[in-house]
């Protein structure tokens, strides 16, 4: 997995709240067999119209955010199905963390699998970041995972909390699977006592 | 002993490993597979040469992309890509050994209403499945929840996942519902009370006497919209009528086993003086049929209401609410009864089992659609048989519905059943997103009996005037 340490970059405003897993990657999407290739598509109905041209009004189609690499974003980003392919089609788009107040939790989890940095912030905080990312390519806001802040382009700065666990495997590159083999023994005595307690199972 | 609610009880059952920082590795009881999110969850096990640690705990058919008319055995009546998806997880179940369910066998169905039927899903276990809509399992107090596709491999690899505890959340539903009321309007309030963010960080517990008072199915239905109301999952504390629905099913424990595994599930529930970190209180006989008029599941109001203004939400809501009012071709003001509808869709992971069909074909005896089209997929092969054998099958293709194989159908729109743009569906399924059943395609949320009552009228219907 990708690390992620410290991103200065363009952030597109995605005020809308509810921003659902089916407007990230339309369905139509899921049906590869691979993990890569997905950016084009990503916000696909919202980004095109029924003809395949872009919708010049959308923001990650607009010049100032096409090389847009934070989203801040309305409340509840991200709910609606576990598909992985959300965050596979935001970082194939070249996003590396959503600022919003609320995520939905599967894809809250499976951003870190991807390196990408989802961060919660309080209200009043993701207002001020919101406006600033209406300033557009010029404003550059600065994620620091390592000290946990977030700085507008104006140097204001909005500290934030992550799991540590998720922190470090982020900050490191580690891959959850490797591990967790690490753990090996535990899983297999922890299995063994259950087979004898629930023998059923 | 501290007292503990059913989800600790669980939990506590389940932890192989517990970190300083309380990050936990929970063992999986059963994992459910589908064809669209697994594929790459397989294909990183094969580079990383891993094998799947508990074959026989793992469960896997094919039910997002397959068409549900017949002829659908042979890959050439599939589309390019969803037939290389089948293939691929045809050919997964075989290399790693796992249980399958192929399109061919009459078991097959949605992932969610094949796992119950069989006996995999039993109380007081933990049961994962790439679909957010696991949380169904729930209904039989088994720690249920969607997980993304990187978890899918972990678990493959490991039979756990890496974990930190939620908090408890209950939410009660009190006294009697009224008639013409079902569990689909009771997971709709729900969500229209609490919002699709008010779970967010909860497991919730579904308790009350409405919901003793549910069918295993109508518990299934409650469950399974737990994701919409954003909690990590939904459960109800197994009973006798839990006990009676698994007993003799093909996976379920016998004999001595039986016993045994009776006398742990009888303990499995929230103790009196648990402690919950979020209540909702809701009476039973205040719930009324319901449908949604938005694009997102919390927009539900009771039949009898009008279409809402957007300036009357609050915050980011008023540009969310006039968006969907725009996709969804409202105008506030417009009672919800006077929408006309030109599709009906029954089935689906919510609403695809026999007692849907049964309440759906109650209101359509002896009557004819007025609607375009309308289909009823049920839930799986068996759904459907049993639903043939009861004379049901009969009353929808008289009325004018298309009969169809199980599978997950309209409800997505993966396979070819999508509306068109500008569309308008009376569907039984979980999510009204913005081209979640076809592009522009607008879908309006409600109970099997309210979306057959729409069907006969061609417009949302009060049930209630049809009973
Ligand atoms: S029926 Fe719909 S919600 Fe259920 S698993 Fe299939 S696609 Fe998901």
């Amino acid at each position: 997995m990708d690390k992620f340490e410290k991103l200065t970059g363009i952030a597109a405003p995605m005020p809308l709240v509810n921003i659902d897993t089916d407007m990230i990657i339309p369905k139509q999407f899921l049906k590869t067999i691979k993990r890569s290739g997905l950016g084009v598509n990503l916000f696909d109905e919202m980004r095109y119209d029924d003809d395949g041209n872009e919708i010049p009004d959308f923001v990650l189609n607009k010049p100032q955010y096409r090389e847009a690499e934070i989203l801040v974003a309305g409340d509840n980003f991200g709910c609606g199905s576990s598909r992985e392919h959300a965050p596979w089609a935001l970082k194939d788009f070249g996003i590396r963390s959503v600022i919003s107040t609320s995520f939905a939790d599967i894809f809250f989890n499976n951003c870190f699998k991807n390196g990408i940095l989802p961060i919660v912030l309080p209200r009043e905080a993701v207002d001020v970041l919101m406006k600033d990312a209406e300033k557009g390519s010029n404003a550059r806001m600065t994620v620091d995972l390592e000290n946990q802040t977030v700085t507008s382009s104006d140097g204001e700065t909005f500290s934030f909390e992550v799991d540590s666990f998720k922190k470090h495997c982020l900050m490191n590159g580690l891959d959850d699977i490797g591990l967790t083999m690490e753990k090996a023994a535990a899983i297999d005595s922890f299995e063994a006592q259950a087979s004898q307690a629930r023998p059923w199972v | 002993m501290s007292p503990k609610t059913l989800y600790d009880k669980i939990w506590d059952a389940h932890v192989a490993h517990e970190a300083d920082d309380g990050t936990c590795l929970l063992y999986i009881d059963r994992h459910l597979v589908h064809e669209v999110t697994s594929p790459q969850a397989f294909e990183g096990l094969r580079m990383a040469g891993r094998s799947v640690r508990a074959p026989d705990k793992t469960i896997a058919v094919p039910d997002h992309n397959v068409p549900t008319t017949p002829g659908r055995e042979d890959p050439k009546n599939m589309t390019e890509d969803s037939a290389i998806q089948v293939a691929a997880l045809d050919k997964n179940a075989k290399d790693f050994g796992i249980h399958y369910y192929p399109v061919s066998d009459v078991r097959q169905g949605i992932v969610h209403i094949v796992g119950p039927e069989q006996g995999w899903t039993l109380p007081g276990m933990t049961v994962v499945c790439g679909d957010s809509h696991t949380a169904t399992h729930g209904a039989f107090g088994a720690l249920a929840h969607g997980i993304g596709t990187s978890e899918v491999e972990h678990v493959l690899a490991t039979q756990t996942l890496i974990q930190k505890k939620s908090k408890n959340m209950k939410v009660e539903i009190t006294g009697k519902l009224r008639p013409g009321v079902t569990a689909k309007d009771i997971t709709l309030s729900v969500i229209g009370e609490t919002g699709t963010a008010g779970g967010t960080g909860y497991v919730i517990e579904y308790c009350g006497e409405a919901i003793r008072d549910l069918s295993m199915e109508g518990r299934m239905t409650v469950c399974n919209m737990a994701i919409e109301g954003g909690a990590r999952a939904g459960l109800i504390a197994p009973d006798e009528k839990t006990f009676e629905y698994v007993k003799g099913r093909p996976h379920a424990p016998k004999g001595a086993q039986w016993e045994a595994a009776l006398n742990w599930w009888k303990t499995l529930y929230s103790d009196d003086d648990a402690h919950w970190d979020k209540v909702v209180t809701i009476k039973g006989e205040d719930i009324a049929p319901v449908v949604t008029w938005g694009t997102s599941p919390e927009d539900v109001l009771p039949i009898t209401a009008e279409v809402p203004a957007a300036e009357s939400f609050e915050g980011g809501k008023v540009g969310a609410a006039q968006r969907s009012l725009d996709y969804m071709g409202l105008t506030p003001g417009q009672k919800l009864s006077d929408i006309e509808i030109d599709t009906v869709f029954i089935g689906s992971c919510t609403n695809g089992r026999i007692e849907d069909l049964r309440a759906a074909a109650e209101i359509l005896k002896g009557k004819k659609i007025a609607v375009k089209r309308a289909m009823v997929v049920p839930g799986s092969g068996l759904v459907r048989a049993q639903a043939e054998e009861e004379g049901l099958a009969d009353i929808f293709k008289e009325a004018g519905f298309e009969w169809r194989l199980a599978g997950c159908s309209m409800c997505l729109a993966m396979n070819p059943d999508q509306l068109q743009p500008g569309e308008r569906c009376a569907a039984t399924s979980n999510r009204n997103f913005e081209g979640r059943q076809g592009r522009g395609g607008r879908t309006h949320l409600m109970s099997p009996a309210m979306a057959a009552a729409a069907a006969v009228t061609g417009k949302l219907t009060d049930v209630r005037d049809m009973m």
